[in-house]
């Protein structure tokens, strides 16, 4: 068998549903942030979101994770709108800018009422490993209030390792406040889903891509790029790049 | 309605209070110590005081459970919990019910368990303690599910408690008149149970429709 590195989308047995945005705006109070997205993420695929502060990355995370409706178009998982799809809720994970851990509990506790609330393995065994694969091992027991930022950054990006099915990931600035240990593990783990026929969807100011990805047969990510796109009038056909990072050049 | 998450966010609400007990403690103290402040009021007349007692039990009961419910939404949305729990379209619901139900739990039944004591306090004849309790484990779900609709509708907003409480107030006048009006029954020698039916006909509306718009309400507040 080989590795999971190895396998590509194609040759999984039943391939993922892919994301897919129809002509998408967003309105942030009186302000149209964007308007007529139309993007595709494939299985396997990594897409990087990128603006400048306050271009309507977050807004858009929001609106793929179905907690608000866009001004105008679809957004659809298998060809199902997001807020109306069982699937959908299974196959995705989200990790927001903030990190939804109570300071009361400790790093285990936390993780798994987020699990059981995704409906996810929250047994200790399954929560102690996606901790360690995080580097939290021996951790589990300490309360979220006595963590750095870092450590609960790492907490909340355990998740993604209770997630072994190939769904969708849409992460927040996963990279803020980790070091670079964990910042290797988290593109380990990100390799790891894409390579398994999952698609990622992420935004970050400082993404350091592992697109050396030698001997990975991934597809390279791409990028999207909101500045491109222009607000208050619908987007011209390759408004918006779509294109492998410059930045790691 | 999503029984896996009405029973994780329940649980953890519940062992959320058990870490901050001193905070939880907060709302019956409140209650003990507002109506013990009546006989220093209105004067220390035993007649008086049997009179006033039912009422008085229940406005601080009110005003206590009032005092608990602006945090009850507002910390998950800061810490980014809110989101969490309302990624899957039906779990508003559960969200709502389990933020309730845990509610009542951490604040309303302390309540209910102190007020015979206050009512003890305050001169109630022994035979009106049972109503008061009974009119009261009614009751304070009613206001526990009309706080939580009340907090939903304010998440995020500035001045939240009182708006909550110019919101819940005029709606949990009903409960006040009935759980009042069944020990009011018995110290006339008439029975309660008309009262205490119309209070559990009042929990039951509530329990059917105040989740399902604390709900909408959470959702909207997220939007």
């Amino acid at each position: 068998m080989p590795p999971a590195s190895s396998m590509t989308p194609a040759s999984l047995p039943s391939r993922p549903p892919a994301l897919r945005l129809v002509d998408v705006a967003c309105r942030r109070g009186e302000r149209l942030l964007f308007t007529g997205l139309n993007e595709t993420l494939e299985p396997g695929e990594l897409l990087w979101l990128r603006g400048g502060n306050g271009r309507g990355k977050t807004s858009l995370l929001r609106l793929v994770a179905g907690l608000a409706a866009p001004e105008h178009g679809r957004i659809l998982w298998d060809d199902v709108p997001v807020r109306r799809s069982p699937r959908f809720q299974r196959d995705l994970v989200y990790v927001a800018h903030a990190n939804a851990l109570k300071d009361d509990l400790t790093a285990a506790e936390a993780l798994a009422f987020l699990a059981r609330v995704h409906g996810r393995d929250a047994a200790p065994a399954a929560v102690r490993a996606a901790l360690a694969r995080f580097g939290l091992a021996g951790r589990e027991r300490t309360p979220v209030r006595s963590l750095s930022q870092g450590l609960r950054r790492r907490v909340s990006l355990a998740r993604l390792a209770l997630a072994p099915e190939p769904g969708l990931w849409v992460l927040d600035e996963p990279f803020d406040s980790l070091d670079i240990g964990a910042t290797a593990t988290l593109h380990e783990v990100l390799d790891g889903h894409r390579a398994r026929g999952g698609s990622v969807l992420l935004t970050s100011h400082h993404l350091p891509l592992s697109v050396d990805a030698a001997g990975h047969a991934l597809p390279a990510p791409r990028t999207l790029d909101l500045d491109a796109l222009v607000a208050g009038r619908p987007a011209v056909a390759g408004a918006f790049a779509v294109a492998a990072p410059a930045e790691t050049a | 309605m999503n029984g896996a998450v009405f029973a994780a966010v329940y649980l953890r609400d519940l062992r959320l209070a058990w870490r901050r007990r001193v905070e939880a403690a907060l709302p019956v103290a409140f209650f003990i110590v507002a109506a013990s402040l009546f006989p220093l009021g209105v004067g220390p007349e035993p007649q008086m005081l049997r009179q006033i007692a039912p009422g008085v039990v229940w406005v601080c009961a009110l005003l206590a459970a009032m005092l608990s419910m602006p945090p009850l939404f507002a910390s998950d949305l800061a810490d980014g919990s809110l989101e969490q729990l309302l990624l899957a379209p039906d779990a508003a619901l559960a969200v709502a019910a389990a933020k309730d139900a845990a509610h009542w739990t951490i604040s309303g039944a302390p309540l209910v368990v102190a007020a015979p004591l206050l009512g003890l306090l305050l001169g109630l004849p022994s035979e009106e303690l049972p109503v008061l309790f009974v009119s009261l484990i009614l009751g304070t779900p009613v206001l526990s599910l009309l706080g939580g609709v009340g907090a939903a509708l304010t998440l995020g907003l500035r001045s939240a408690g009182m708006l909550i409480v110019l919101i819940v107030l005029p709606l949990a006048i009903p409960a006040l008149i009935f759980g009042t009006g069944a020990v009011a029954a018995v110290d006339a020698g008439q029975s309660p149970s008309g009262h205490l039916s119309l209070l559990g006909a009042l929990l039951i509306a509530c329990g059917l429709g105040a989740p399902v718009a604390t709900g909408a309400a959470l959702r909207i507040a997220l939007e």
